[in-house]
């Protein structure tokens, strides 16, 4: 596994390809990008007790530090692609010299945000599918390239035999293939179902927060707020509580729909014809991630509790390499369950969508457990609320708030139950589970790479097991959770012939 | 009972952990509970009187640690099990809360030992057994240092004699 690492021999003959540098223009984006995130401090230095020469000399400092370092990234950054490998040398002081097999590229992720699509520029993050040891994936970066040049790679990184490369094809139409899947404005209905709205305001009200209080303005002495304030004082209460809801509301609402148009703005799903996936997406940043179809190992259906009730879902891919970043496996985004569905379909190249499937309920044990579960833990805090407040250290509300909640973990219990369920169709194992995030997931059974069968004591008293399908992909295990201890092994056991045979044991009838 | 009595069962891999194994997760527990319990013992010699309820706290963690250090070893001891075919290697850990694993050889990527500094003394050491999957390795704990290298030395050769690219 070493050898992959570090200074490989040089790959023989043919004719070495050039080393290229990253595009020029990444020496201005690179302090832009960065003199942004300092732009505040600077200012406020600057005019906050007025200037005096250090602090120019400072900020000239700061910014000469800034251009040479991308001038310095520029000079020791080069990489090549060569037959066999992609390599990359970075870095002045500290030399890095990383060099991968190309068969081992498994997902390209372009990513420009705003700055870098004014000057034309792609970052590419070339994912690797191999595990560090410390759970983190092996990637490499090229920050940043031309948009032609990142166009380029991501065509060549995931060509693999140039004998698949396109023989003319006459059906396929001008403009590329239709899309598996692409944005629907009627899906905008489901953003606020998403708690990004929530995530949203509190970024917000976070960074006003941080900026009153680098502007040096007290919040109480704030004008608009000091208005607000008076008002609240001088109105009836219930009225106040209607507003506030109201306001945070169309705060959080509005919020969603922003942050859905934005990280989804000209959303595509296509199949491109060098065997990968591609997502593209985004309206200010644009993002287009390529995964390998050969490396898909399955899918997974998520949805959140608020989605669900809606009848929405997101559709994410389950794969090797999808490391780069967050939101790299997303396949589709909150959108209509049965969209989902069809999607999930369409990208296994399965019909019906193995995520359909009817799946097997698991036993009444297992409902026993997760209620339990879900009530031991809030009885327990309504319990010791109660006690303080009867010792007298805490106010009676709390108790009183944590009893009322009782009913809905019982819900939640019920509800993790009712969701649990796991199948096995040809070519998949299905197992879905969770309530306040339902996930199906499809996993390849010719993914799985080994069992994880868990058992818990409690789990051993209820002949319940928690059985782990082990993956390349993804998460690197997917769970069968409180699966009847025997059902639970038959299908460990169907699902990849031979693997588990040799360790099981059928107990006499009778 | 009738539940779960149903359809295949897992049967026990063929081979025990080292008997010294029960040592060594006496005194690893031991040493845990006794960082636990110095700073405690030190702060009831110096504020015992101020505050009656260290004295509980003490007592609780001596009954706790006591009861987990008597009784975990045994314990670990009768489930830690492992076995390693021409196939696979199968392997049961865990006491109050158990785990199988099962990895194929075609898919392994990398066989280690691994010595604590008590291991050393006691001459055991652990065998890690990576494949592809982000799940952690299967690990063997408490295997003779002799039975351990053997270990290593079979899965070598069967990896190298497998086909498939671990993934």
């Amino acid at each position: 596994m070493t050898a992959a690492d570090g200074v490989m021999p040089a790959p023989p003959p043919p004719p070495e390809p050039d080393w290229h540098r990253l595009d020029a223009r990444m020496m201005a984006v690179k302090p832009v990008t960065e003199a942004a995130g300092l732009l505040l401090p600077v200012i406020l230095v600057m005019f906050v007790g007025g200037l005096s020469p250090w602090k120019l000399w400072g900020a000239a400092a700061v910014a000469a530090a800034l251009v040479l370092s991308g001038l310095f990234r520029w000079l020791t950054t080069s990489y090549r692609i060569s037959e066999t490998h992609v390599q990359l040398h970075s870095g002045l002081l500290v030399r890095k010299e990383r060099s991968v097999p190309r068969d081992r590229l498994r997902t390209v992720d372009v990513t420009s945000d705003l700055i870098h699509r004014v000057f034309g520029l792609s970052i590419v993050k070339v994912g690797t599918g191999r595990n560090d040891g410390a759970g983190s994936e092996d990637e490499l970066t090229l920050d940043a390239v031309s948009a032609a040049e990142a166009e380029r790679l991501r065509q060549v990184l995931l060509r693999r035999a140039p004998a698949r490369e396109t023989a003319p094809d006459e059906e396929r139409p001008a403009g590329g293939n239709p899309p598996l899947a692409a944005l629907d404005h009627r899906w905008l209905r489901y953003a606020p179902l998403t708690l990004s709205g929530l995530v949203a305001v509190g970024a917000m009200t976070g960074g006003a927060f941080q900026l009153l209080q680098q502007l040096d303005i007290d919040p109480r002495h704030f004008g608009p707020l000091e208005e607000a304030v008076r008002w609240a004082a001088e109105t009836a209460l219930p009225v106040v509580v209607g507003a506030v809801v109201l306001v945070l509301l169309a705060l959080v609402i509005g919020g969603a729909f922003v942050i859905y148009v934005v990280q989804y703005w000209h959303f595509r799903l296509t199949r491109e014809d060098d065997g990968t996936l591609r997502v593209r997406r985004g309206l200010l940043t644009t993002r287009s991630v390529s995964i390998e179809e050969q490396r898909l190992r399955g899918v997974s259906l998520s949805e959140p509790l608020l989605l669900r009730a809606g009848g929405g879902a997101r559709c994410g891919a389950v794969g090797t390499g999808l490391g780069t970043g967050e939101g790299s496996e997303l396949l589709l985004p909150p959108a209509p369950l049965s969209e989902a569905h069809r999607v999930a379909g369409e990208v296994l190249r399965c019909d019906p969508p193995p995520t359909t499937t009817s799946l097997r309920r698991h036993p009444a044990a297992a409902r026993q457990r997760r209620l339990i579960r879900a009530l031991v833990p809030s009885l327990v805090v309504a319990v010791v609320l109660a006690a303080g407040a009867w010792i007298g250290w805490l106010p009676h509300w709390p108790w009183l708030v944590a009893v009322v909640a009782v009913p809905f973990f019982a819900w939640l219990g019920l509800d993790r139950y009712r969701n649990l369920g796991h199948a096995l169709t040809s070519r998949y194992v299905v197992s879905r589970g969770g309530s306040l995030l339902r996930t199906t997931v499809a996993l390849q059974r010719t993914g799985v790479i080994g069992w994880r069968i868990r058992q818990s004591f409690f789990q051993r008293l209820a002949g319940l097991a928690t059985i782990g399908a082990v993956t390349a992909a993804g998460e690197g295990v997917y769970e069968v959770l409180d699966v009847d201890l025997g059902d639970g092994l038959a299908l460990a056991d169907a699902a990849v012939p031979d693997l588990l045979a040799p360790f099981l044991e059928t107990p006499e009838p009778g | 009972m009738a539940k779960g009595d149903t359809g295949p069962r897992l049967r026990p891999p063929r081979h025990r952990a080292s008997p010294r194994a029960i040592t060594w997760w006496t005194i690893d527990a031991a040493i845990g509970w006794l960082v636990l319990l110095l700073p405690q013992v030190v702060a009831l010699l110096v504020w015992g009187s101020a505050k009656p309820w260290l004295t509980l706290t003490v007592i609780g963690t001596l009954v706790v640690g006591a009861l987990h250090t008597a009784v975990m070893p045994q314990w670990r001891y009768r489930v830690h099990r492992w076995e390693a075919t021409r196939e696979a290697v199968f392997a049961r850990s865990g006491w109050f809360n158990q785990e199988w694993r099962i990895a194929p050889v075609s898919r392994i990527q990398t066989v280690d030992t691994e010595r604590g500094a008590l291991q050393q003394l006691l001459g055991l050491a652990t065998v890690t057994v990576t494949t592809a999957s982000a799940a952690g390795p299967v690990k063997i704990a408490g295997l003779d240092v002799r039975t351990a290298q053997e270990l290593v030395d079979e899965l070598t050769r069967t990896t190298m004699a497998t086909p498939g690219d671990a993934t």
